[in-house]
């Protein structure tokens, strides 16, 4: 279907918030509400799936790219109105334990976050690999004519697959609240962060997703720590020009263009 | 007996172009038939309609006496109706098991999974050879064999093939006609669109020659053979 969600940051911003309410309502620990986060971001997508997304399938690309910024600003602006400009950050039980591991000083919440990560980019991998709905759901990014030949109902792969983009995507706003401040318009900068990562990734590809994503963060890290924390998206980005440079697929894409 | 397929006076087409005008068929139940022509002369449209893969702008198709040209492509696959399409549409990134398994989709063709896997692999030992690799590394003829074998999986009672020959080695189109045969007798209906006239007219019980988006004959293979006409047009001599 090779749509790009250009929105996938602001949506993370809505599960971080969702989060939020959750904890400061109802006193449920991001780690916990993470769930409900994923499940109200899955509704979130499937509405914008069939709503919005299935009406400019076979419209040009510009098309899309218009319609998901413009998805974007609503979810921005939706949020300014109801939460407000100030940044927030969300209480855990974990926010402020932490412990030496030999020479190395760790975080108990990144630590929870990144393993709750890893787990569901497994059980993600586990549904697509595994199953007849995720197999097709892989077929049907494949070759979509294909997948309508035998008989898919592809519109339903479609609104699902969008779901499950929105589901993770609101899963990782809650685990990184704890840590994370945030504000309405973080959603932009996490855009561009997950579209670099897919780049450098390679467009399609599960692997690419998870080992571009590991990327990043690292080279962003290690930036921050050696050049100065503004500079950090210097070496990400300077990645994904050499990346762009020399491998256009990206490291798992299977084809360029 | 009523037919199993039946069309009757069915128009589409492509934006402003009438690709098929009026094509009436029938196809019985256990015949293998083919539909044959030019390039141009309407027989993946034809196919496209009755698959749903295009509307149907006039005239009505009926499988076992049922409407289906208002169905949506995956009702009429639920109905029994399997497809192989021009340039046989495989998911070429996934492994040749998966593109098989991907074939049965409704809960009877699913239960029945493992054994039509079986009688997939025994029709073709080399998509049983090559199940775990994948599907865009197989040769032309191999990807035919697994969008036969994909269709198969369905568990069919009309599969339709377009084109199956094309750019294919003449003795790989002498073993997928064999294989042809063979799914025929064993059951299953078919219904064949070819350009390599003779090689169809070899195969099938009836053939119907389209001509401009409509049934110009019809008949007999023996008789089609025998045509002076086809054989002018079609066969060269």
């Amino acid at each position: 279907m090779r749509v790009i969600n250009f929105a996938h940051g602001d949506m993370m911003v809505w599960g971080m918030y969702l989060a939020w309410l959750l904890a400061t309502r109802l006193g449920i620990d991001p780690y916990l509400g993470f769930v409900g986060c994923a499940a109200a971001l899955f509704v979130v997508g499937l509405v914008v799936q069939r709503g919005l997304v299935d009406r400019i399938v076979d419209a040009p690309h510009e098309m899309q790219i218009l319609l998901m910024l413009g998805v974007a600003l609503v979810l921005e602006n939706g949020a300014l109105l109801a939460f407000g400009p100030e940044p927030q950050r969300v209480r855990s039980a974990l926010t402020l334990s932490t412990f030496w591991l030999g020479p190395l000083f760790v975080d108990v919440a990144r630590l929870v976050t990144f393993a709750v990560a890893v787990a569901l980019s497994l059980a993600l991998y586990l549904f697509l690999f595994g199953t007849d709905l995720g197999r097709t759901i892989r077929a049907a990014a494949d070759n979509a004519y294909g997948a309508l030949v035998i008989g898919a109902d592809v519109r339903r792969v479609y609104a699902v697959a969008f779901g499950i983009g929105a589901a993770c995507v609101g899963a990782a706003g809650a685990l990184v609240s704890p840590f994370l401040p945030f504000q309405p318009s973080a959603g932009l900068a996490a855009s561009v962060t997950s579209f670099n990562i897919v780049i450098i990734g390679g467009m399609g590809s599960l692997l690419g997703a998870f080992v571009g994503g590991l990327l990043v963060s690292v080279a962003e890290s290690l930036g921050a720590v050696f050049l100065a924390p503004s500079l950090k998206e210097l070496v990400s980005f300077s990645l994904l020009i050499l990346i762009l440079l020399f491998r256009p697929a990206g490291l798992f894409g299977r084809r360029a263009g | 007996m009523p037919a199993l397929l039946r069309l009757d006076g069915v128009e589409a087409g492509y934006g402003d172009m009438v690709a098929i005008r009026g094509v009436s068929l029938e196809v019985a139940r256990g015949e293998l038939i083919a539909l044959i022509g030019s390039n141009g002369a309407g027989k993946t449209t034809t196919l496209r309609a009755i698959a749903g893969l295009l509307p149907c702008r006039g005239g009505r198709i009926e499988l076992d006496g049922a409407r289906i040209d208002r169905l949506r492509p995956a009702e009429i696959v639920a109905r029994g109706i399997a497809h192989v399409p021009e340039g046989r549409q495989l998911f070429p990134s996934m492994t040749v098991l998966e593109n098989l398994e991907l074939g049965a989709r409704t809960t009877e063709a699913r239960r029945l999974r493992t054994g039509t896997l079986a009688s997939v692999f025994a029709l073709f030992p080399r998509l049983a050879e090559r199940q775990r690799q994948l599907a865009g590394s197989l040769s032309g003829g191999e990807q035919q064999m697994c969008a036969i074998g994909r269709a198969l999986m369905a568990r069919p009672r009309l599969l339709m093939l377009d084109e199956p020959s094309l750019g294919l080695a003449p003795v790989v189109v002498t073993s997928i006609f064999d294989n042809l045969a063979r799914i025929n007798r064993e059951g299953t209906t078919v219904l064949l669109v070819e350009q390599n006239v003779l090689r169809a007219l070899g195969l099938c019980h009836r053939a119907y020659v389209l001509e401009n988006g409509r049934i110009a004959l019809t008949g007999p293979r023996d008789r089609l053979l025998a045509d002076e006409g086809v054989k002018k047009a079609y066969l060269g001599r």
